[in-house]
């Protein structure tokens, strides 16, 4: 007992002498970020199918002329897939890294946990029964899709004695995913138009209008507040949950305003691009080897990591089949899948 | 003094045959009735249908006489269906308990840990980019479901194969390999995806004796294997330490199990499609039947025989006009019945 004040003042001098020299360090990684995020757009601008000199992407932006095919290439499809790459990379790095947080397991994300299959199943039902054909008709039902898969999943698993584990809510996850996307697939099997807009929008894609774009945009937007304004919460949640009330936080309340930002962020992404599955699990992990575990710092991090990942899984989509080109889903399934069995091997057996 | 040691031994081992007899009475009950339960729904599925038909026509037939209608509806179309019915449903309920008794885990069937996404992937891209089909398709979707398996298995290999890692291994692979089939599902015309998706979901239309045939020969080749293999299943079921302490070689005895139950899955994957959830539920309502844990693999693979003959028949005749195929009605009866095994055996804090 004699010795604890000292090693508790060393402990509090070493945090303090980390922050001074820590801070300049990740304020000036954050803008590292950026700049990678930045390159990555400029390179989302400027590949695809079409090959178009860089001039005229420059010029596109600049001093736009709606006569020049180039241009037109640039303008109305290029700058709306930057832009949804944008909007929705920042939403699934977000909400994997808020699910991670307030489930306190490393292995949430909405893909992985079936909220995209919830929102997927929704936006099915309701382009086929409720005859939706407007992102606006069936943002909506990407929103009640997720937030009730989401219940759905952890609700199963949090029932049992030791809460939601990582393994339990990976295997109600999976279960989930399967049994929504039977039923998904028995609703488009009967309906041949249904299926046929289905196929394309569940790989996940990012190209869209910019008047889709724009309806989705203030969802995330508000979502992303949410999700940033977090960090601190989610860093006493950490601690456990006894000692989160201990420091008088209201643990409920935080895991329902995590809850609702997440579903925000992953309904009105998956609504817009489709399942795209991975993002929200990988970058977080990615951004804590650089930033450590503090949740204020993670957050950012993700939000330009997540988006900068996503254009360039993007881009590679675009360069490796041309003339044709391959879904960003798909791209993220595949690349992400490394990192995420890498991860599972690197629990030892007992911890999972 | 030893008389009454000895004599309390005698009621001790008594007591044990006792208890032993009555589970052994009981599985073999259970066994003749479901044997019984699976011969009513085959003599019924060949029997009832649009057209009904009477036993003595169907022996008439089968012999070589009767009407050439009646033989053709009894001997090339019911017959190979209900046949590859049968057949499909007992490697899919073998493989299941295989599976689940092998890992541990309740919740780890072929469908959830990525072999049948495997072999579902594998198929459509023989389907789609190769244009083939019948028994090339079928044959890509075994070694598809083989080589999936032999990934998942290398992958969660680290000084050993742990359960837990396994399965998830297995659902990050299978979430790529998912992709890879939506892919392949955009890059084909609608008539060519809605036939894969058909595929997909598990059917039994249109099954030819080239079917039969194939399965039987694969059946009768695998299931004298799977019970030689089968006889270190009740050791393994104690925990590797135990096992390999009673003297079992764990990895050996593990690998052949798995070699067996992949092999089965393939096969009746490429007969019939990955037909949904088949192979999940049949191992727990057999242990469920015979009332504890045990690897009941004969009752689970009737349950399985009895599951994808009455589906079918529902699929076909119970839903209107249209005629579904028989992986939606296993689909949709397995989901629900996996989300409530899903929080009963977290309630008991095991598994999952």
């Amino acid at each position: 007992m004699v010795t604890a004040p000292p090693r508790e003042a060393g402990e509090t001098g070493e945090t303090g002498r980390r922050r001074v020299t820590g801070r300049p360090r990740l304020v000036a990684g954050l803008l590292v970020g950026l700049l990678c995020l930045l390159l990555a757009c400029a390179a989302s601008l400027a590949f695809g199918a079409e090959s178009v000199p860089p001039g005229k992407v420059v010029t596109a932006l600049t001093d736009y002329d709606p006569t020049d095919r180039d241009q037109l290439v640039v303008r109305h499809l290029r700058l709306p897939r930057t832009l949804s790459g944008l909007l929705v990379g920042a939403a699934l790095g977000l909400a994997g890294t808020v699910m991670q947080g307030v489930a306190r397991n490393p292995l949430a994300d909405p893909g992985m946990l079936g909220i995209n299959a919830g929102a997927a199943l929704f936006v099915v039902i309701g382009i086929g029964w409720l005859g939706l054909s407007s992102f606006s008709g069936y943002v909506w039902c990407g929103f009640v899709g997720a937030l009730l898969a989401a219940l759905l999943v952890y609700g199963v698993s949090a029932v049992g004695r030791e809460g939601a584990t990582p393994v339990k809510l990976a295997l109600a996850g999976a279960t989930t995913t399967a049994a929504l996307g039977s039923i998904t697939g028995a609703l488009v099997l009967s309906d041949t138009d249904t299926f046929d807009q289905y196929r394309f929008w569940q790989v996940g894609t990012l190209s869209r209008t910019a008047d889709i774009v724009g309806q989705a945009a203030p969802f995330i937007l508000v979502g992303a507040v949410g999700a940033l304004l977090s960090g601190r919460f989610l860093n006493t949640l950490a601690l456990g949950e006894d000692m989160a009330r201990t420091l008088g936080q209201r643990v409920g309340l935080v895991r329902a305003m995590g809850a609702l930002s997440v579903v925000l962020l992953c309904g009105s992404a998956t609504a817009l691009c489709g399942p795209i599955v991975f993002v929200g699990l990988v970058v977080p992990h990615l951004v804590r080897t650089l930033t450590g575990s503090d949740y204020r710092w993670v957050l950012p991090y993700a939000a330009v990591v997540a988006p900068a990942l996503l254009l360039t899984a993007d881009v590679i989509g675009r360069l490796v089949a041309r003339p044709s080109e391959v879904q960003v889903g798909i791209v993220t399934a595949l690349l992400g899948s490394v990192p995420f069995i890498l991860l599972v091997r690197r629990w030892k057996a007992a911890e999972l | 003094m030893s008389a009454v040691v000895t004599e309390r031994v005698a009621a001790a081992r008594a007591s044990v045959r006792g208890t032993r007899r009555t589970r052994q009475r009981r599985e073999v009950l259970v066994s003749a009735v479901l044997a019984v339960l699976v011969v009513a729904a085959f003599v019924g599925s060949v029997l009832y249908g649009t057209r009904t038909v009477s036993l003595g026509e169907v022996v008439e037939a089968v012999g070589g006489g009767g009407t050439r209608g009646t033989y053709y509806l009894v001997v090339e179309l019911r017959l190979p269906r209900v046949l590859t019915g049968l057949l499909v449903g007992l490697c899919f309920g073998l493989a299941g308990a295989l599976f689940q008794t092998l890992l541990r885990n309740p919740l780890a069937s072929p469908d959830v840990i990525g072999i049948s996404a495997g072999a579902s992937a594998a198929a459509v891209v023989a389907s789609v980019a190769f244009g083939l089909s019948g028994a090339a398709m079928s044959l890509s979707a075994l070694g598809g479901a083989l080589l999936a398996a032999t990934l998942i298995y290398l992958l969660a290999w680290r000084n050993g194969v742990s359960g837990q890692r396994l399965v998830l291994v297995g659902i990050g692979v299978a979430a790529a390999l998912t992709s890879v089939v939506s892919h392949m599902m955009t890059r084909s015309s609608a008539v060519v995806a809605q036939e894969a998706r058909i595929w997909l979901a598990g059917s039994l239309n249109g099954r030819t004796w080239e079917h039969v045939g194939t399965l039987l020969f694969a059946a009768a080749l695998l299931l004298p294997m799977t019970v030689a293999a089968a006889r270190s299943l009740g050791t393994l079921q104690l925990g590797d330490e135990a096992a390999s302490a009673l003297g079992t070689r764990v990895e050996r005895a593990r690998l052949a199990l798995i070699g067996c139950a992949v092999a089965l899955t393939g096969v009746a994957t490429a007969a019939a499609g990955p037909v949904g959830f088949v192979a999940f539920v049949s191992g727990p309502i057999a242990r469920r039947l015979l009332g504890r844990e045990a690897p009941a693999l004969l009752p689970s693979a009737l349950i399985g025989a009895l599951i994808v003959l009455v589906s079918d028949q529902v699929a076909q005749h119970a839903l209107g006009s249209n005629q579904f195929p028989v992986g939606m009605v296993t689909s949709i009866i397995g989901a629900p019945y996996l989300l409530w095994l899903l929080t009963r055996a977290n309630r008991r804090g095991r598994g999952g």
